[in-house]
């Protein structure tokens, strides 16, 4: 492959504001590509979803800028996390688990999807806030102590000093998700991943959850990469997506643009599918029209066809895309499709009215 | 590898446009009559007796024939509770409910089979209501079997070609399918008696988006297609309005507010349904400039202008 798929580095020279940078990041399963050439940039304050189906490779993205991979999974690429200072401007992909671990929990830190299996069971909530600025030696135990309480207090839990006393199978799952960010923010890190930080949450719940997660990563200047499948979620949280399937970026941009005109036939396809109809307005509900859909299912990895990931469920796939699509457009705002839809058709006037 | 496709509108001529020409719903099918249903705490004292947790305070709703009755509402609500006693899985406390005017409460399993025939579920997660060691022609056939059926050779392929799924899947199992799939089978299954009704709970929380639209489109043109009344069970207001023509607001094992989805939606009388509204984010709305906070905002009070 000579054109490059994914969107270059902007800019190469990065500014002082810039807080992740990710370049040609693979992920692999011993020969099996799972994540491919994925390349992007976040500054600080930047707010950027990571959308996609189950098995579009967005967590294994999310994970590997960790450096959290399971075993049996290999990176290769670069990650760099610039604000760390120059004695720590390492390679996540290359660095020692040591280098690594300093940096995970203080200069980056992570929500996961699931907090009963990110908590340990054992352990009273309190102390798993303040462990984790004991063990980056940012706090005395006294003070790991005090802090934790006001930072459950920052996440809006109802007596923040009883819950840091209880275990964790003693919160709701909405408590429990509150405690995780608090975990995550505790030591005000420039990179905030959020992996599905509320698909097991009740509605209210989330929405609480997602003003607070904004909030945090505001106060603090950091950079949020949130990962969702919730179009209507990312919509309300970032500024800017990328899209992925089968472990390609395939379109990213402002989200606005991605989501009004989207040119890639799989995004298109996705906002199609999701769109069903504003909740509280009559168009949804008297509206008995098949929704648009994407024919077929995602495929198993490695069963994504050779050339553009999407071909196989195309409708405007040909000879052409047996090749790997080059990156159109920007770095920030572009799309890897040969046959890209028209910027001038807009979402909003396909249905619903 | 087979592919999924809009079987609703290939299969069964949904691609015709414009709104819903149903006749209007039949009379009642489904009476729910002050249910109640508790489940006893374990005992954690020697001294006090064990509490109790109030699943349904005493649920009054009635269904309709060729309705699709939306149950929405968070964890927690008593809404799988409730989906679960109409289907006779489960015993209520106190209350009663009828379908088709016989009483169903306090039959023993063996006077039920009239409601076996009649009434079929569909639930959340297909790999965990799909034998893993049955191929799909006896999964999909099975409660023909279980009801005294003879040969269903005709019936399963009439069945799978129903549910947009090839014929040659019938000798595949569960593992084999991707998860739309398995829901196709599933509902395959639970169409195989010729049901009146089809219970639906969560039928597409656990899919992907693009796949979530395929089984929405498949079982609206079921519906239709089968003259079925639906009780579809959700979370998710948004799809509960795509597919439902009355929907029923629980919270804390109450009912508290039903009435037609459009009236519900868009003036909504009681306060946790605006509080429930206000909390679905929408791309729409995003996209015209709602931020988390005014979403968390308006979860959180329940205004008057909405």
């Amino acid at each position: 492959m000579t054109a490059p798929s994914t969107p270059p580095t902007p800019g190469a020279a990065s500014s002082d504001r810039s807080a992740l940078v990710v370049e040609g990041l693979d992920v692999a399963a011993g020969r099996l590509g799972l994540v491919h050439d994925v390349t992007f940039r976040l500054d600080r304050g930047d707010r950027v979803g990571l959308i996609g189906e189950s098995g579009s490779g967005k967590s294994l993205t999310a994970l590997a800028i960790m450096g959290l991979l399971p075993d049996g999974l290999s990176a290769a690429g670069t990650v760099h996390v610039p604000t760390a200072g120059a004695a720590h401007d390492t390679d996540v992909v290359t660095a020692r688990e040591s280098v690594v671990a300093d940096l995970r929990g203080r200069v980056m830190s992570m929500v996961f999807q699931e907090p009963m299996t990110a908590l340990n069971p054992l352990m009273r909530v309190g102390r798993q806030v303040a462990e984790v600025m004991e063990v980056h030696d940012l706090a005395s135990r006294g003070e790991a102590k005090r802090r934790s309480v006001e930072l459950l207090a920052q996440v809006q839990l109802r007596d923040p000093g009883g819950v840091a006393r209880r275990y964790p199978h003693q919160l709701s799952g909405g408590q429990r998700q509150r405690v995780m960010l608090a975990i995550a923010l505790a030591n005000d890190p420039d990179v905030l991943v959020c992996d599905e930080p509320t698909t097991a949450l009740d509605v209210t719940v989330q929405a609480q959850m997602l003003d607070l997660i904004v909030a945090g990563a505001a106060e603090r200047d950091a950079a949020l990469l949130f990962i969702t499948h919730d179009l209507a979620v990312v919509a309300t949280v970032c500024e800017r997506v990328m899209v992925m399937y089968g472990g390609h970026i395939v379109e990213t941009g402002p989200t606005e643009r991605v989501f009004r005109s989207p040119r890639h036939p799989y995004t298109r396809g996705l906002v199609r599918a999701s769109d069903l109809g504003p909740v509280g307005s009559p168009d949804g509900s008297s509206d008995h029209r098949p929704l648009p859909t994407i024919p077929g299912s995602v495929p198993a990895a490695g069963e994504f066809p050779s050339g553009c990931v999407f071909r196989s469920r195309c409708e405007r796939a040909d000879q052409a895309c047996h090749v790997q699509p080059p990156w159109d457009g920007q770095p920030d705002d572009g799309w890897a499709c040969v046959h890209p839809y028209d910027p001038s058709v807009t979402e909003g006037g396909d249905h619903g009215d | 590898m087979a592919t999924e496709d809009h079987v609703a509108a290939a299969g069964h001529g949904a691609s015709s446009p414009g709104p819903s020409t149903r006749p209007g719903a039949g009379g009642p099918i489904i009476e729910v009559t002050d249910l109640v249903r508790s489940f006893r705490q374990p005992r954690t004292s020697l001294l006090s007796s064990p509490g109790a947790v109030h699943a349904l305070q005493g649920v009054t709703l009635e269904v309709r024939r060729g309705q699709r009755f939306g149950i929405v509402g968070e964890s927690g609500s008593g809404k799988s509770t409730l989906l679960r006693l109409i289907g006779a899985l489960d015993r209520p406390t106190s209350g009663s409910i009828r379908f088709e005017g016989r009483e169903v409460t306090g039959r023993s399993e063996r006077h039920l089979k009239f409601l076996r025939d009649d009434m079929q579920f569909v639930f959340q997660d297909p790999m965990g209501s799909l034998d893993p060691r049955m191929r799909v022609r006896d999964i999909v056939v099975e409660p023909l079997v279980a009801l005294g059926r003879g040969d269903n050779r005709a019936r399963l392929e009439e069945l799978l070609d129903a549910v947009g799924l090839p014929a040659t899947a019938a000798d595949r199992y569960p593992h084999q399918f991707s998860g739309g799939q398995r829901q196709r089978i599933a509902i395959a299954r639970a169409l195989s008696t010729r049901p009146a009704v089809l219970l639906a709970d969560e039928p597409v929380s656990a899919l992907d988006v693009s796949v979530r639209a395929q089984i929405l489109n498949l079982l609206a043109g079921l519906v239709r297609d089968f003259d079925l009344t639906m009780v579809f069970v959700s979370h998710d207001l948004s799809v509960v309005q795509r597919v439902c023509d009355f929907v029923a607001v629980m919270q804390d094992g109450r009912i508290v507010e039903q009435g037609a989805t459009e009236q519900v939606t868009t003036n909504p009388r009681h306060p946790y349904t605006r509080q429930l509204l206000g909390a679905v984010p929408s791309m729409q709305a995003a996209l015209a400039g709602q931020t988390a906070a005014d979403l968390a905002a308006s979860a959180a009070t329940a205004d008057t202008d909405r």
